[in-house]
């Protein structure tokens, strides 16, 4: 298995008046490891949900490359989007097993999981915004990715929920572990969540700094530690105060 | 429950008083050019008895499901295609301009002077009239598609027939329903004229043929057999179909 190595000289977009361009990111340079658990945290509109789209593939107007092969077969990306995209006109389970290519052993377990188990054959219409962004981190997780790109994906969930599922998103890491780009602007979710946060900022977008998480998993729960860590983050950079 | 037995009711009582309607109105008018409604019901029955309207009616209908399906293939997938590529639409948007401006009569004698009064010219002069209305709708079906479900599809590497089946066509759904209706709709009609002027069988060619007997009471007759039998394929059919698409709102 590969690093993934993400070096974007420029991408822009066209202006509606095609004249002129604005440019959304400049000179990205990132790499994460195998196995690693990356949170971005940057102000929004800065270019993080270009970023995961070109990670994805679904925008390749851009310069510069993103080398994600491992053993030169195209990794699996799961991605939850930041609205849940579930097809309306196919239950929560069709929704689910129509991205995974294989069976999935775990379904039962993760609908569980996530509360959902009477949901199976629900049409997501059915369900609240909060249920469906859960159907769609079950639908990334059933592919066994080896790449997971998150996009806000707690965000608006009630704050028991969120725990929740950040805590099962941990556990599934822990039990088979990928590469996860979680975008946040969330500070003490991303310093629960991840090994290594990014610094973005806008206009072009590029790195201000990354700072690993140093606090032991097993302590993440603790919201004092979080807490002393976060309040420490601000006083050693105190430039990430105007992102947030 | 109460609310489609009342709702059957009244269209049964909204049914009686046009019967009624045309019942006192051709008594009072007495004319052989209108007959009562039980007059017409005799040479229906008598109509089909003799086999008559049967053979000329599944004939029509023959030509009908041909042509239909045919005309909703070719315009779904060009459809499709011209509603996802700007370009080429707007290269062919003219051609679609010209041909939904042609009369339906001039698209039917030229197929039949340039093909000859055959079966498949009749056909083809009822795919013609049609193709360019599917055409246009399901364009507009496709240009409206969710771009974000179309990328989930992408990124999670759905298959191409797997994105039509479960991304594009059910969201096609409701504009391939309107084609089928406006089309269902144009088609009886084209096919009666497209029999009458080059056809010796079929709905249309028995309707020439009483109209120079000056038989009302046989035209009628074949009138409501042909409402019935749209009536039937609205009920049994489209109306179900729709309802299997639409559990899911």
């Amino acid at each position: 298995m590969n690093d993934l190595t993400i070096n974007i000289t420029d991408k822009s977009y066209l202006n509606s008046t095609e004249k002129s361009s604005k440019q959304v990111i400049k000179d990205l340079q990132l790499n994460l490891a195998n196995n690693e658990f990356v949170c971005l945290v940057g102000p929004s509109g800065c270019g993080k949900t270009t970023l995961l789209n070109i990670l994805a593939g679904l925008d390749t107007a851009f310069s510069g490359n993103v080398s994600l092969n491992e053993n030169h077969k195209a990794p699996k990306v799961g991605y939850v989007f930041q609205n849940p995209r579930l097809l309306p006109w196919r239950t929560v389970q069709e929704n689910i097993e129509l991205a995974s290519e294989e069976k999935i052993k775990t379904l039962d377990f993760l609908l569980e999981s996530m509360g959902l188990a009477t949901e199976k054959d629900t049409f997501p219409t059915h369900l609240s915004l909060g249920m469906s962004r859960r159907v769609a981190i079950i639908r990334a997780f059933a592919i066994d990715p080896d790449l997971l790109l998150m996009d806000e994906p707690f965000v608006s969930l009630d704050p028991p929920t969120a725990r929740q599922a950040q805590q099962l998103l941990i556990d599934l890491w822990s039990k088979r572990p990928h590469k996860v780009l979680f975008v946040t602007h969330d500070l003490r979710e991303a310093i629960t969540l991840a090994d290594r946060l990014i610094f973005l900022n806008s206009n072009p977008m590029s790195v201000i700094t990354e700072i690993p998480v140093s606090i032991p998993r097993k302590e993440r729960r603790q919201e004092a530690k979080i807490e002393q860590f976060r309040q420490q983050l601000f006083i050693d950079y105190p430039e990430i105060t105007a992102l947030l | 429950m109460g609310f489609f037995y009342r709702r059957s009711i009244l269209s049964l009582l909204s049914i009686s008083a046009f019967l009624a309607l045309w019942y006192g109105l051709a008594v009072y008018l007495n004319s052989e050019t209108l007959p009562t409604p039980v007059t017409v019901a005799k040479v229906l029955i008598a109509e089909i008895q003799s086999g008559q309207l049967t053979h000329h009616l599944s004939t029509t209908l023959y030509r009908l499901s041909i042509s239909f399906s045919i005309a909703m293939l070719l315009g779904c997938a060009i459809g499709i295609l011209l509603g996802r590529h700007k370009k080429l639409d707007n290269f062919l948007d003219n051609w679609l301009v010209i041909f939904l401006n042609i009369p339906a009569l001039v698209t039917i004698i030229l197929c039949y002077v340039w093909f000859g009064l055959t079966e498949t010219a009749a056909i083809l002069a009822v795919v013609i009239n049609k193709l360019p209305n599917v055409i246009v709708t399901i364009r507009e079906g496709a240009r409206a598609l969710d771009t974000e479900l179309l990328d989930m599809a992408k990124c999670y590497r759905f298959s191409k027939s797997k994105t039509l089946r479960h991304v594009i066509w059910p969201q096609l759904h409701p504009f391939v329903m309107a084609a089928t209706r406006s089309g269902l709709a144009l088609i009886w009609k084209i096919v009666l004229v497209v029999e009458m002027l080059g056809r010796s069988d079929g709905m249309g060619y028995q309707l020439h043929l009483f109209f120079q007997l000056f038989d009302v009471t046989s035209i009628l007759a074949y009138t409501v057999a042909f409402v019935t039998l749209i009536q039937g394929i609205e009920l049994l059919i489209l109306k179900p179909l729709d309802k299997h698409a639409q559990r899911w709102r």
